[in-house]
C-alpha cells in the first residue's frame, strides 16, 4: 500500500514541477507583452479540444493541442489587424469555453468528469501523462531557450528586432506555439480555468525580486515549483482540490512579494 | 556602391498614402538628414529602410550583410520587464563586458551599466539606445528624432557624439530631426520630405530651395534663416536689423554679405 501511495503522489509532484517550469518563462513573456487575456482565450478554447478528442476518439493531448494552436493563431492574427483586443479576447475566451461545454454535452456514451478538465486532476496523472507533460515542457523550454534573445528583442520593440534582421512575427508565432503546448500539457494538472493562473501568478510574483529578464524567469520557475509542491501537500492534508490549492499558494506568494516590494519602496522614499 | 537604396517607394496606411514614389540612396560615411513637417512620412521612411514597413510599391535594396544600428524615436519598456542597461546592450547578440563598456563610453553613458532601464532620465535613455546601436559596429546608423525630449545643450552634445562616432566608426548616418539649425550644420545631405521628396541636396542648396522655404521658411519665422545668416559671416556690430525677414539668407553660402 505504501509504495502505491508514494507512486501517485510522486507522479503528481513531478507533473506539477514540469508544468511550473515550462509555464514560468512563458508566463514572463505573457506579462511583458500584456497577453494575459491571450492565455485565457487559448486555455478556455481547449475544452472544445477535449470534446472533439473524445468525440473522435483521439488522444486528449492531441485534440487540445490542435484547438489551442488554432485559437492562439487566430487571436494573434486578429491582434495584428488592430481590433479592440480586450473586447475581442473576452468574447473569444468565454464563447469558446461555452461552445466547448455544449459540445461535451453532445457526447453520447462517454462519461467524462467535466470537473477534471476544468480544474485538473493531478492525482490521477499516469506514467503516460507524465511522459507527455515532461516531453511538452522540455519542448517549450528548448523553443524559448533557443530563441530567447530574439524573443526578448521583439518583445522590447518590433522595430529594434527588424533593424537587427529579425522577424518579430516569427517570434510571435514561436510564443503562440509554446502557449498552445503549455495549455495542452497543463490541462491535466490545473485544468482549463486555472492554466492562466499558473502562467501569470508565479511570473508576477517574481517581478519584485528580479533585475534581469532571466532572473525573473528563474525566480518564477522556483515560485511555481514551490506552489506546486506546497499545494499538493496541503491538498492532501486538508482534502481540498489540488489544482486550486496550488494556485492559492502561488497567489499567497504573489501577495507577500508585492507587499514586501511596497514596504521597501516606502522605506526608500522616506529618508530616516 | 550604396548601402541602401529606395526605388520608387510608396507606402500606404489604410486608405492614406504616406509616401509616394520616394527614391534615394545612402552611401558609406555620409550623414543624411530627413526633415519635414509632422505627418510627412519621416518615420515611415526610416522604418521602410530597416524593413519594418512593407512598401505597397517599389523596393528597398540593402547591401548584402548590411548591419544597421537603429535608435528609435522612443522606446517604451514595460515596467513589468526588468532590464538593466548592461543586459539591454546584449540584445539581440551577446557582447562582452569590455565591448559594452566601450560602447557606453562612446555614447557618453559610462557608469550606467548596472542601472535599470526604467530608472533612466530621457537623455540617459537616448544615450543607452545609441550605445546599443553602436555595438553591432554598424555600417549605417539610423536615428529617428533621437534628441526628442532633450534640452538644447543635451541635444547639441548628442549630435556632437554622433559626429564623433561617425568619424571613429566610419558609418553612414541617416536621421530624422526637427532641429533645423543642427541639421544644417551637421549633415552632408538633406532630404526635405512631405509625402514625397520635395527637394534634396547639400544643406545650403536645400535651404535656398523654394520648396523648402515653402515648408519651413514662414513656419519657423525665419529661425533657420537667422542661423544661416550668422554662420555665413561674422557680425562685428550689434545686430540692429531683423534677421527673421532678412533677405540675405537665401544667398549662396559663400557670398559676402555686407553688414547694413
Amino acid at each position: 500500500m505504501i509504495s502505491l501511495f508514494d507512486g501517485f503522489l510522486l507522479r503528481a509532484a513531478f507533473a506539477g514541477i514540469g508544468v511550473a517550469i515550462a509555464a514560468a518563462p512563458l508566463g514572463c513573456f505573457v506579462i511583458w507583452r500584456r497577453m494575459a487575456y491571450f492565455g485565457d482565450a487559448t486555455a478556455h478554447a481547449s475544452i472544445l479540444g477535449v470534446a472533439l478528442a473524445l468525440g473522435f476518439q483521439t488522444p486528449i493531448f492531441a485534440g487540445v493541442l490542435i484547438i489551442s494552436l488554432l485559437m492562439a493563431t487566430a487571436v494573434s492574427n486578429l491582434s495584428d489587424r488592430g481590433f479592440a483586443m480586450d473586447t475581442l479576447l473576452g468574447v473569444l475566451a468565454h464563447s469558446s469555453l461555452a461552445f466547448g461545454l455544449v459540445a461535451v454535452s453532445f457526447l453520447q456514451g462517454v462519461r467524462i468528469d467535466l470537473m477534471a478538465y476544468l480544474f485538473g486532476d493531478i492525482l490521477a496523472v499516469s506514467r503516460g501523462d507524465l511522459a507527455v507533460i515532461w516531453g511538452g515542457a522540455a519542448l517549450v523550454l528548448v523553443l524559448l531557450w533557443s530563441r530567447w534573445s530574439a524573443l526578448l528583442t521583439a518583445t522590447l520593440s518590433p522595430d529594434l528586432a527588424y533593424a537587427a534582421g529579425l522577424n518579430p512575427k516569427r517570434e510571435q508565432l514561436i510564443l503562440t506555439i509554446a502557449l498552445a503546448l503549455v495549455v495542452a500539457v497543463a490541462i491535466k494538472v490545473v485544468g482549463v480555468l486555472l492554466i492562466s493562473a499558473m502562467l501569470l501568478i508565479p511570473a508576477a510574483a517574481a517581478r519584485p525580486f528580479a533585475t534581469t529578464p532571466e532572473r525573473m524567469a528563474v525566480t518564477a520557475a522556483s515560485i511555481g515549483t514551490f506552489s506546486a509542491l506546497a499545494g499538493l501537500q496541503a491538498s492532501f492534508v486538508l482534502d481540498t482540490p489540488t489544482g486550486p490549492t496550488i494556485v492559492c499558494f502561488a497567489a499567497v506568494v504573489f501577495a507577500l512579494a508585492s507587499l514586501g516590494d511596497q514596504l521597501r519602496q516606502v522605506k526608500h522614499s522616506k529618508p530616516n | 556602391m550604396s548601402l541602401v537604396s529606395l526605388q520608387n517607394l510608396s507606402v500606404r496606411h489604410g486608405g492614406n498614402t504616406v509616401l509616394s514614389n520616394v527614391s534615394f540612396s545612402i552611401t558609406s560615411g555620409e550623414i543624411v538628414t530627413v526633415v519635414g513637417p509632422n505627418g510627412s512620412g519621416k518615420s515611415t521612411l526610416l522604418r521602410s529602410v530597416i524593413g519594418a514597413q512593407t512598401p505597397s510599391q517599389g523596393q528597398v535594396i540593402r547591401q548584402g550583410g548590411l548591419r544597421i544600428g537603429y535608435v528609435p524615436q522612443k522606446l517604451h519598456i514595460d515596467p513589468t520587464l526588468p532590464m538593466t542597461v548592461r543586459r539591454f546592450l546584449s540584445l539581440p547578440d551577446r557582447v562582452s563586458n569590455q565591448h559594452a563598456k566601450d560602447a557606453l563610453a562612446q555614447a557618453g553613458a559610462g557608469q550606467l551599466a548596472q542601472r535599470q532601464m526604467s530608472g533612466l532620465s530621457g537623455g540617459q535613455f537616448q544615450r543607452v539606445l545609441l550605445a546599443r546601436a553602436l555595438l553591432c559596429n554598424p555600417h549605417l546608423l539610423i536615428l529617428d528624432e533621437a534628441t526628442q525630449g532633450l534640452d538644447q545643450p543635451g541635444s547639441a552634445a548628442f549630435y556632437h557624439q554622433i559626429e564623433t562616432v561617425r568619424q571613429s566608426l566610419g558609418c553612414a548616418v541617416l536621421m530624422v530631426s526637427h532641429e533645423l539649425h543642427v541639421v544644417m550644420a551637421a549633415s552632408d545631405r538633406v532630404i526635405c520630405l512631405n509625402g514625397h521628396i520635395c527637394c534634396e541636396g547639400e544643406p545650403e542648396h536645400v535651404a535656398s530651395a523654394p520648396e523648402y522655404r515653402a515648408l519651413f521658411g514662414s513656419g519657423t519665422q525665419g529661425a533657420l534663416a537667422l542661423y544661416r545668416h550668422e554662420h555665413n559671416h561674422s557680425h562685428d556690430h550689434s545686430c540692429g536689423h531683423d534677421h527673421a525677414i532678412d533677405t540675405d539668407v537665401t544667398l549662396p553660402p559663400n557670398e559676402k554679405v555686407t553688414p547694413k
